[in-house]
């Protein structure tokens, strides 16, 4: 059943992504982008990680694609047939390939022969107590860099008066 | 199920990652892009987590730091790239060539 699903999701999540990257439409681009994102929140559903998934849908298919659209908009991308791609494209799909092989080589010899068992799903709650009691410093110092981002973002992207 | 599979989806989601910022124009897309490549690290970070059955859920509170890391990461790329637009009308990538060698 996990197998099914995983199968399905997998080549949702390849398909998106390639035609992410090679795609001649801005606004598709981000729509693609959006079913990656999507495809990876299931997996993290399928993986017993809840919290994770749903701060993927959150953060990610809420935000972070809204974002890029604004951004596109904003830069006036032209939307339509255009030359999206530079000249080192064969140069980087290459580089792209290869460290596909090299990784995946590596990976598979490493991990052949083992699998992974769903236990019973963790709950919020564990994860939670598990943020707030061990990992409480780094959980404080990434709060303190997303504010730092924001206010960063903000004094970049204003106009100077 | 083998945990390879998803080793391997990840890898390639990370290797397709590095072609669309290596072989894009377009600012956003490259910072797109660079989303696909922290998303295949996610995956990986669940994973591990599931396979290694930690207790303290390592994995998955690193793939949360990851994703509020993206969050910012992302703000200031998109107020750099709107700032290059309004001074020199593109988001072009090989344009904006003032501080190559």
């Amino acid at each position: 059943m996990q197998q099914v699903v995983f199968g399905i999701v997998a080549a949702l999540i390849v398909f998106a992504a390639v035609r992410l990257v090679t795609t001649r439409n801005l606004v598709h681009g981000a729509l693609y982008l959006l079913a990656v994102l999507a495809g990876a929140a299931i997996l993290f559903l399928l993986f017993l990680a809840e919290f994770v998934a749903w701060v993927q849908v959150l953060v990610y298919i809420g935000a972070v694609v809204v974002l890029l659209l604004f951004g596109l908009m904003l830069t006036r991308a032209p939307i339509g047939n255009m030359a999206l791609d530079s000249q080192t494209r064969p140069l980087a799909a290459v580089v792209s390939l290869a460290i596909f092989g090299i990784t995946s080589t590596i990976v598979w010899k490493t991990f052949k022969g083992q699998t992974v068992h769903f236990s019973k799903p963790n709950t919020v709650d564990t994860l939670g107590r598990a943020i707030f009691s061990q990992y409480v410093l780094p959980f404080e110092i990434v709060s303190v860099v997303l504010l730092a981002a924001l206010v960063g973002a903000v004094v970049l992207a204003r106009k100077e008066e | 199920m083998p945990v390879a599979w998803v080793l391997i989806l990840s890898s390639f989601l990370f290797s397709v990652g590095i072609y669309g910022v290596l072989a894009r124009r377009n600012a956003v897309l490259v910072l797109m892009s660079i989303e696909l490549m922290l998303n295949a690290a996610n995956i990986n970070f669940v994973v591990f987590n599931l396979l290694l059955h930690s207790i303290s859920y390592i994995g998955q509170v690193f793939a949360l730091f990851i994703i509020t890391i993206a969050a910012a990461e992302l703000g200031v790329g998109l107020a750099i790239v709107i700032l290059i637009f309004r001074n020199r009308s593109t988001v072009s990538i090989d344009e904006v060539s003032l501080m190559k060698w």
